[in-house]
């Protein structure tokens, strides 16, 4: 069977049979530990700094960013970039307690549908899991509140997200989801997507082009729950 | 994939003579490394973050037997399935039998050198079943039925004038008048067009390239989506993924991560790096119901314990392609297998056979600057050596270089008469050229110099200038 022909392949190469048991205890160990390596120093800093870095990085992306001062805002400045692109008024929104709490009906303009995304949808509201200002990345695991084809169908992705929820590091935001999303059992959610910007290929002579197959306009409403990140 | 390794020359000749694919290099020549040199400038941890990404790969090729059992359990426990395949007949079946047990008519597939390494697309095609690239330089590469000529950059190759007449060629139900004014019109009528596959592909087969063993997680890296789409919403995902790209965690994903992108393309980051973990949970709205991982070998476990283990470590970044002077003179065709550049020329030998591809590891000046780029510090120039060595051992390098060589040797074995030897050389060069200065011919070396002019030595060697100049410097 190939199974044990490739393991054993490895192990003549090894020149050992199977690991000892106080080796495979050792590796055991540091899976259960998964050690940190080094992390970068830039975004080693205060709250509001990080915060500023993920802003800086997700426009260098070539994201959009509307930051407001609570959640009730959201709805106003969903509606006005909306407004200011010329798109469409309705959207599928990601069906999160935290987004069906937002005051919708204060911008009666907007119509939304809830759950996943269908080919037709040209916008889509999701729920920001948690953004890493390193590169100006947002996480966003899949899962009944925050289906995975809202980060993917339509033209224009948006994405709320609180700012207390914005870490330095890609591994502060993997502890986030261990502590919160991965249960006992350690299995992770079906998909994890970790998205840096909309969608592009460079794959016409080199050149970069916006807008391949997935978004071609992702915008980030933060909403700033977190007194110490506003500098 | 049939290999025209053994025919690197002619294939070299050719694309030195190709006009299109020229022009291509002269733009894409200067671009990679550019782009690269900015990211890794605005990263001061870079050089320790090799160093680690380094360890992190050398420590699982160690363990490697214990994390790929690991991997498995933790695909299995998440409800998908693992395939342990040693070659590539393995690989071919056991895609072949999930698409026929679901009953599969087109399958989307996101770009992967493993699905190259396995000709997947015409075996499936072989079967009646539909392969759609989705990958934008992938899909017209199978429109016009051509291999990619760069791992990361398939269709870099490629001008414009290509695109829109494959395009023109291809999409005969659009309006043959059509106008693409930008690239934005070529990237808009793909998009549309695909988007359509998307959504009818019964399977999605995508590349990984990390497998995470800590929670049997499979990644990809893209920037268009495709590969995304491919695995979301098609009713099965099958990932194909060589034993090497194993990891042990996250943390260690993520540190390579910080390594890849940048390498690559000079990005931060790439947009999207997705985790899979098993298949669509009961709760979930979207996802595939199935979930398989086909874990190939195909020669790879028998680097492991040699002086090719290395080469395990490669996380397909593309860096030494991107820097290499000779993939940016005849690009990636030539090489003539799935894997082109510096690290096609040290992982064709040992896949195909160094019988086929022993013309590869000789095609490089040994300049140092794959080595020097290399995100997983991979020793490349060494390797090709050994690959030299190899071929000379088993008698497969031409006669007329194993005279040559020979002769050489026979020379350096002697040094008194190497130096006289040499001394006669130049002062006979020297005396011959001494009017003109350079040489433009010379027999023996004729391939040399109808590229370049042999300036005329001056009469000395190096040996006997220092050995008078420690003897002046002593008195």
């Amino acid at each position: 069977m190939s199974r044990e022909a490739i393991l054993g392949a490895i192990q003549r190469g090894l020149r050992r049979g199977p690991l000892p048991d106080d080796q495979a205890m050792a590796l055991r160990a540091r899976l259960n530990a998964h050690p940190r390596h080094l992390i970068p120093a830039r975004s080693r800093v205060p709250r509001p700094e990080q915060v500023a870095l993920f802003i800086r990085n997700l426009e260098k992306e070539f994201s959009t960013v509307a930051r407001v001062p609570e959640g009730s805002e959201v709805p106003g400045a969903v509606a006005d970039y909306l407004a200011g692109q010329n798109l469409p008024s309705d959207f599928a929104m990601a069906a999160h307690p935290e987004l069906q709490a937002l005051p919708w009906e204060s911008r009666p303009l907007l119509r939304r549908r809830e759950g996943k995304a269908e080919a037709s949808d040209l916008v889509t509201v999701q729920h920001g899991y948690a953004g890493i200002a390193e590169t100006g990345t947002l996480m966003l695991p899949g899962g009944p509140q925050r289906p995975t084809t809202l980060n993917l169908l339509a033209d224009t992705a948006i994405v709320v997200l609180r700012a207390s929820r914005v870490v330095g590091a890609y591994e502060e935001a993997f502890d986030l989801l261990r502590a919160e999303l991965v249960p006992a059992s350690g299995i992770m959610p079906r998909n994890v997507m970790l998205v840096t910007g909309p969608s592009r290929s460079a794959d016409i002579e080199s050149t970069l082009e916006l807008g391949a197959h997935g978004p071609r306009r992702l915008h980030v409403v933060l909403v700033d729950d977190d007194a110490a990140a506003v500098g | 994939m049939l290999a025209t390794s053994p025919a690197f020359k002619q294939n070299a000749a050719h694309a030195m003579a190709d006009g299109g694919l020229q022009k291509a290099l002269a733009r894409t020549r200067p671009t990679f490394p550019a782009r690269r040199a900015s990211a890794v400038a605005n990263l001061p941890e870079f050089e320790q973050l090799r160093e680690i990404g380094k360890q992190i790969k050398n420590h699982t090729l160690q363990n490697l037997d214990f994390y790929l059992e690991i991997f498995a359990g933790n695909v299995e426990r998440a409800g998908g399935q693992v395939h342990w395949c040693s070659t590539a007949d393995d690989a071919r079946a056991a895609v072949l039998g999930i698409c026929q047990r679901v009953g599969a008519k087109t399958v989307t597939k996101g770009k992967s050198m493993i699905s190259e390494e396995l000709g997947i697309n015409k075996h499936l095609e072989a079967h009646d079943i539909v392969p759609v690239e989705t990958d934008l330089g992938e899909y017209i590469l199978q429109l016009r039925d051509e291999p990619p000529s760069h791992i990361i950059a398939p269709a870099f190759h490629l001008n414009r004038e290509d695109w829109e007449a494959s395009f023109r060629q291809s999409h005969t139900d659009l309006p043959a008048d059509r106008v693409f004014v930008e690239r934005r019109d070529i990237l808009t009528e793909a998009r549309t067009r695909l988007r359509q596959k998307f959504l009818a592909a019964d399977v999605g087969i995508t590349g990984a390239n990390f497998l995470i063993a800590e929670t049997g997680t499979s990644v990809i890296v893209t920037n268009e989506g495709n590969g995304d789409l491919t695995q979301t919403l098609p009713h099965v995902h099958i990932v194909l993924a060589s034993i090497e790209k194993m990891v042990p965690t996250l943390e260690d994903t993520v540190s390579l991560l910080r390594l890849l992108a940048r390498s690559a393309t000079g990005q931060d980051f790439s947009v999207y790096t997705t985790f899979s973990t098993g298949p669509k949970r009961a709760a979930d709205l979207d996802g595939p119901a199935e979930y398989h991982v086909i874990l190939l070998d195909n020669g790879r476990s028998a680097m492991v314990g040699t002086e090719f283990q290395d080469m395990l470590r490669c996380i397909r970044c593309a860096a030494c392609m991107n820097h290499c002077p000779v993939y940016g003179t005849v690009g990636g065709h030539a090489y003539g297998w799935v894997y082109p550049g510096p690290m096609g020329a040290v992982l064709t030998p040992s896949l195909i056979g160094v019988d086929q591809a022993g013309q590869l590891p000789n095609a490089s000046t040994f300049c140092g600057k794959c080595e020097s780029v290399c995100p997983m510090k991979i020793p490349l120039p060494n390797m090709m050596r050994h690959w030299r060595e190899k071929e000379f051992e088993r008698h497969l390098s031409p006669q007329g270089m194993r005279r040559g060589l020979s002769v050489w040797g026979w020379f350096a074995r002697r040094p008194g008469v190497y130096r006289f030897a040499t001394r006669m050389a130049m002062w006979g060069l020297g005396a011959l050229g001494r009017k003109r200065g350079k040489f433009t011919s010379l027999p023996l070396a004729g391939g040399w110099t109808e590229g370049r002019d042999l300036p005329a030595p001056e009469g000395d060697t190096f040996f006997a200038r220092y050995a008078r100049e420690q003897r002046a410097g002593r008195a």
